[in-house]
């Protein structure tokens, strides 16, 4: 039981009318990983999101949690599930311990136990002195701390969250990821998350690239980085193409054109540059060299820029 | 590695109730924190019937029966029937906000029926709806109506019944919308003329024959009818009187177990992608 992976998504497609979501989506994530699935907005993070949390049903395709069917076994897949959306799910009105009692009741907690439970988890996310006021009183970084307190307090296996790090300050996101691990250590839960930052993709041991409902990357953040030459060139020019052209001519090279920057990956970049600046010089504005990121490994697989959707 | 046996968390099944109770709750707690819902949903139908009521006052003739009533004391059942239909359908309203942004997100995704979920929003905007309608009740001597102790009784279960089947109009019409302002135009087209054409605003016995079929088929029409004759009952009613009364109980009750119904079939049936 315990060998088998938290999450199982196989085949998984999505269609809302014409517009499909995702077509055909396939990854497991193994049990205590922190899993990222990194895709622009509209690449089909949420909707595969809402499926996973059981919000939505998927047109075709399975997904397991635990063990469990999320289309046939909803009653068990929920009970595992600690839900983190992201638009606030916090009634307002109540107060930060209101709101987590009344979440633990439709856990079935009850009691002195969820009193202790609820004192306990407002503690761990530094809200201890702010039970009891009302939400809508609380700064936007502690609503967020009060809704990861409401999605652990009653011990899930499995923690769903979607763009955790919206509107949370560099501090505050740092915060957050130290207390993403400590879960981890301690209750060996495991983290899938949805994010458009690449730089939070990079904190997950394992991420998986969504872009236009496929799984275009998978694996470890340095793994995916090591697919790419040893560092990326890029060139800014103003006629990236007729550029590029010519360096692929003289150079026997395979540079790519990402809106007006030409991108050169290679294992040697600081000695092209050199090469470059002898035979293109005045042709580009600028010229960095920069070890891989995921942003490079998302623009070799798709042949976009990251931002620039469509 | 824990087991599923070895969570901590109680296993909900073993309380329907809780969770039912717990969200009940909530809905009156939130309700009471927000003052102007609580004084909106008393205040426009107030308004109304001293403007109404007055306006129109003794130009006003019973064909009914009683010709000393004047309009402020006819208009008096409709009003609070108004308040129950405000009071119940907005508190449905929260549905359709929260469920993209905000509390129902995780409910949705929590391990309980729908059908615990339908039933405590209901009962919530059911017990709302009825303590403003009792509230407004205090009001009965400015209408110069003395209602006697066990026409108080009744006037109160009819509220509930008829606070209970608004609410679940109310659950019929939010639970599928996408946004509010949807609402509010079914709200206008539909349920307004609802309370219209219920005998609350004007007796059937003087409007045309169509109208009075409208008010006959109109379910809100027993509710008005109901709380009507309760508040002018001198001792218990008997013979035609008391039949009269039971079809308004029983058409209410049967209405609202309906929309109840209803409800649970269309917060069970997935729509859109949504589950």
């Amino acid at each position: 039981m315990s060998d088998e992976p938290a999450v199982v998504v196989d085949g998984l497609a999505h269609r809302y009318g014409e517009c499909e979501a995702l077509r055909g989506v396939s990854f497991a994530v193994g049990r205590g990983e922190i899993f990222g699935l990194l895709g622009p907005n509209g690449g089909g993070k949420t909707t595969l999101f809402r499926i996973l949390s059981t919000s939505f049903l998927a047109t075709a395709g399975r997904a397991a949690i635990l063990g469990f069917d999320v289309a046939r076994d909803v009653a068990n897949v929920r009970r595992q599930l600690g839900v983190v959306f992201q638009s606030p799910s916090l009634d307002k009105k109540l107060t930060a311990a209101e709101n987590l009692r009344h979440h633990g009741h439709l856990y079935g907690l009850r009691g002195g136990a969820l009193r202790s439970r609820i004192a306990e988890m407002l503690s761990r996310v530094g809200l201890a002195d702010r039970a009891s006021d009302r939400v809508e009183h609380l700064s936007g970084g502690q609503q967020r701390r009060v809704e990861l307190a409401k999605g652990l307090l009653h011990h899930p296996r499995l923690l769903l969250m979607d763009e955790p790090c919206t509107g949370l300050d560099p501090g505050a996101r740092r915060d957050l990821w130290d207390y993403l691990r400590q879960v981890r250590e301690r209750e060996g839960i495991t983290i899938l998350l949805t994010t458009h930052l690449m730089d939070e993709a990079a904190l997950c041991d394992r991420v998986g690239i969504l872009h236009r409902g496929e799984i275009v990357a998978l694996g470890t953040p340095a793994e995916l980085t090591a697919t790419i030459g040893g560092e990326v060139v890029c060139l800014d020019s103003p006629d990236a193409a007729s550029l590029a052209r010519r360096i692929a001519e003289k150079l026997a090279l395979a540079p790519r054109v990402v809106d007006d920057e030409v991108r050169i990956e290679h294992d040697r970049g600081h000695e092209l540059v050199t090469r470059l600046f002898a035979e293109f010089s005045g042709e580009f504005r600028s010229v960095t060299v920069r070890r891989p990121t995921l942003e490079d490994v998302f623009i070799q697989r798709t042949g976009h820029r990251f931002w620039n959707e469509d | 590695m824990t087991t599923p046996t070895q969570i901590e968390s109680g296993d909900p099944r073993s309380s329907i109730w809780l969770p039912v109770a717990s969200l009940w709750w909530r809905e009156v707690v939130r309700f009471y924190r927000q003052p102007s819902r609580v004084i909106g949903g008393l205040g426009s139908p107030l308004l109304f019937w001293v403007l109404i009521g007055s306006g129109i006052g003794s130009s006003f003739r019973n064909p009914a029966g009683d010709a000393e009533m004047n309009y402020l004391e006819y208009f008096f059942p409709g009003t609070l029937t108004m308040i129950l239909l405000f009071t119940a359908i907005f508190s449905t309203v929260s549905l359709i906000e929260d469920r993209r942004e905000g509390f129902l997100q995780a409910v949705l995704v929590a391990p309980i029926s729908r059908g615990s979920i339908v039933l405590s929003k209901i009962l919530g905007g059911t017990t709302l709806a009825a303590l403003q309608g009792m509230i407004f009740l205090f009001l009965l001597p400015l209408a110069g109506v003395r209602p006697s102790l066990v026409g108080l009784v009744a006037a109160v279960l009819m509220i509930v019944l008829v606070a209970f089947a608004m609410t679940g109009l109310g659950f019929l019409v939010a639970w599928p919308m996408e946004s509010t302002q949807g609402f509010h135009s079914i709200m206008n087209l539909f349920l307004i003329p609802l309370w219209l054409l219920s005998g609350a605003l004007f007796p059937a016995e003087g409007a045309a024959t169509a109208v009075q079929w409208v008010i006959r088929l109109n379910p809100v029409s027993y509710g008005v009818t109901g709380i009507r004759e309760a508040l002018y009952w001198r001792g218990l009613p008997a013979g035609a009187a008391l039949l009269s009364w039971v079809t308004c109980v029983l058409v209410t009750f049967v209405f609202g177990l309906f929309t109840f119904a209803m409800s649970v079939v269309l917060a069970l049936r997935p729509a859109g992608g949504r589950r």
